[in-house]
């Protein structure tokens, strides 16, 4: 009985959450006219016109490009830094160790927006302003720390002992560190760059502070859906559609290990 | 002939003491284990053996050579841990292989040794699966074959067989020594247990708080223990200790008891002595007619295979007694146990051994 109950709490909940993404992708595939002139829990007559039209015009899709880009980078450079980062923290004991693993956490306390304003004047002053490797540098100083706290959560887990037996055996520490040791961790290192992608894709701020027209983020663009004529509804309800799509697929690969990722590794 | 010396190694981590002065010689062609209770420093000498840690001071010279500096990667070494250590995403044969690839053998030949050394440990069948997919008596077998494959210099081994069950520990050992016997490197073995280090043979050192107690050919340190440490080391049950004031031919306890000292032991000047004696020399049955006799309460009875160990107590003293067959005693009961008192070592007041028991032929069997 109370499992059923229990059931039946999971199944509504599971609706409720549904519920907007739902909606978004029946707004998506109607006109404008019908979603604003009648109230439908199924398109009558669905339509594919805002997806291509995202995926024709130029200055549409070229905010998909721009994102992916961006946090494509961040996802390389994060995962690039972290892991001997986090290697040597899982090994060696070194001054502070202690102090600076926890400060690197604390790096994420800080709301963004704090950064803001010395990130944009850094990247002017530079000439980074409104490119690519600007939103990823920028990014990692959130995606780094997490990073090197799940990957060596991982990497605790894998003993030391077999560290020292390629050795013994006369493996070079590059050759063992890509050959022995990133197999053994690759479902940390997938969870991580999973987590990685999802706050760069999702981070808006410091993305849309950081870029104009060259880089400019997908979820910039959206705006201009907002015209002297009102809201395109349905170009932007397909446009959500979109973003959500490269999120499912990675949430697709890492899904039976994202559980031990939230415990930064240590189950 | 290689020799690997140590000269005066010690290594301090932190306030602690890990290894205290050890100076040892070891020959190749020879087996040497390292015997000792937990924490007496025999993984770290192992490690420092093998490079993986340095002494902070002394050295290590191999065939004359000081290796002290040298990296592990750029010595000859094998190792074998206690747990089982493999490259879990290698197939069995890429284990083996991976120490030969690393050195250039030609393909044939890699081939040909991973095929020779999985045949000795009888893990032939096995090199296509993953190390996960083996039992831990095969996990081990693996990480042997990968130590032995390479046909290092030094190979060390770390309390191999304490996680395996009981019979699997004991057909490995068997094989093992029988490999070693074969090989022509330094084998260094670590164990807790004497009975393991009766079993192996060869050479042993003892060793007790980060030093090398006593070093020799095993069954000599065995029936000579130079000091009660290695004594009660290399005893398993722990020796019977007794403290007594020797007079006029006789050995007092403070509780009162006296032993008359026969033989050997009627030579030992007055003073104050200690005497040990191993469980398997106390006795449920008189043996001899100089057996000495003594009352003990029943503590424990601990019948383990074929044989028990009785705890008592006897004038306020621990004792314990190993005795061939079943003995199921009640606790609390009383029971009068012989001493065979030509059994006894004798160790002075600072606890060097003074006497030891003339050795029989029999004694060999143990």
């Amino acid at each position: 009985m109370r499992y059923a109950f229990g059931k039946i709490a999971l199944v509504f909940y599971l609706l409720l959450l549904m519920l907007p993404i739902y909606w978004l992708i029946v707004t998506s595939l109607q006109t404008n006219a019908q979603i604003l002139g009648s109230f439908d829990l199924f398109p009558p007559d669905p339509t594919l016109a805002n997806f291509t039209r995202i995926l024709t015009d130029r200055t549409w899709y070229e905010g998909y490009i721009n994102s992916l880009t961006y946090v494509g980078l961040n996802v390389v450079i994060s995962l690039s830094v972290a892991l001997p980062a986090a290697y040597a923290f899982s090994r060696y004991k070194f001054i502070g160790d202690k102090h600076m693993f926890f400060w690197l956490l604390s790096n994420r306390m800080a709301p963004a927006a704090v950064f803001l304003l010395p990130f944009f004047n850094l990247y002017s002053t530079v000439g980074l302003f409104d490119t690519h490797i600007a939103v990823a540098l920028a990014h990692c100083l959130f995606t780094v720390p997490l990073a090197v706290w799940i990957l060596e959560g991982f990497m605790s887990g894998v003993p030391k002992e077999i560290d020292e037996t390629a050795y013994i055996d006369g493996y070079s520490f590059p050759r063992f560190f890509v050959f022995i040791f990133m197999p053994l961790i690759k479902a940390g290192i997938g969870v991580t760059a999973f987590f990685c992608f999802m706050f760069s894709w999702v981070e808006l701020l410091l993305a849309r502070t950081l870029t104009s027209v060259n880089a400019k983020p997908i979820a910039v663009t959206m705006t201009r859906t907002v015209g002297a004529a009102g809201i395109d509804w349905g170009t932007l309800a397909a446009a959500g559609v979109l973003t959500i799509v490269p999120g499912a697929i990675v949430i697709w690969f890492v899904r039976n290990y994202i559980a031990k990722g939230f415990a930064l590794g240590r189950v | 002939m290689t020799i690997m010396a140590l000269k005066r190694v010690t290594r301090l981590v932190g306030e602690e003491l890990h290894l205290d002065d050890v100076s040892l010689n070891l020959q190749s062609g020879q087996l040497y284990v390292l015997l000792g209770q937990t924490s007496a420093g025999k993984t770290s000498l192992l490690r420092v053996m093998a490079g993986l840690d340095r002494p902070s001071e002394g050295q290590v010279m191999l065939g004359g050579v000081d290796v002290t500096q040298k990296s592990v990667r750029q010595r000859n070494v094998a190792m074998v841990y206690q747990q089982f250590v493999n490259y879990p995403s290698f197939t069995v044969y890429d284990n083996i292989a991976s120490p030969l690839r690393l050195r250039g053998f030609r393909r044939a030949e890699v081939d040909r040794r991973v095929k020779e050394t999985a045949e000795l440990l009888h893990i032939e069948a096995l090199l296509g699966r993953l190390p996960a997919e083996l039992s831990g008596g095969q996990q081990q077998r693996l990480a042997i074959a990968r130590a032995l494959v390479k046909e290092a210099d030094l190979l060390l081994l770390d309390e191999p067989l304490v996680n395996l069950d009981y019979k699997l520990r004991e057909e490995l050992r068997t094989e093992l020594k029988a490999l070693f016997a074969r090989r022509d490197a330094i084998v260094v073995y670590a164990t807790t247990e004497p009975m393991e280090a009766l079993i192996m043979g060869g050479n042993v050192v003892v060793m007790g708080e980060g030093r090398a107690l006593q070093a020799g050919p095993t069954l000599e340190v065995y029936h000579r223990p130079g000091s009660i440490r290695v004594a009660t080391t290399f005893s398993d049950p722990a020796m019977n200790m007794i403290d007594v004031s020797v007079r006029d031919g006789q050995a007092r306890t403070k509780t009162g008891l006296a032993l008359p000292l026969r033989g050997s032991l009627a030579n030992l000047g007055p003073g104050r002595y200690r005497l040990g004696v191993r469980a398997n020399h106390l006795f449920l049955q008189r043996r001899r007619e100089a057996d000495i006799e003594l009352e003990g309460e029943v503590d424990l009875a601990e019948i383990s295979g074929s044989e028990t160990f009785v705890h008592l107590r006897h004038n306020n003293l621990d004792w314990v007694i190993q005795e061939e067959g079943v003995h199921p005693l009640q606790r609390g009961s009383a029971v009068t146990f012989y001493l065979d008192p030509e059994k006894l070592y004798v160790f002075g007041d600072t606890g060097a051994l003074e006497l030891a028991p003339a050795t029989t032929p029999l004694d060999h069997a143990a």
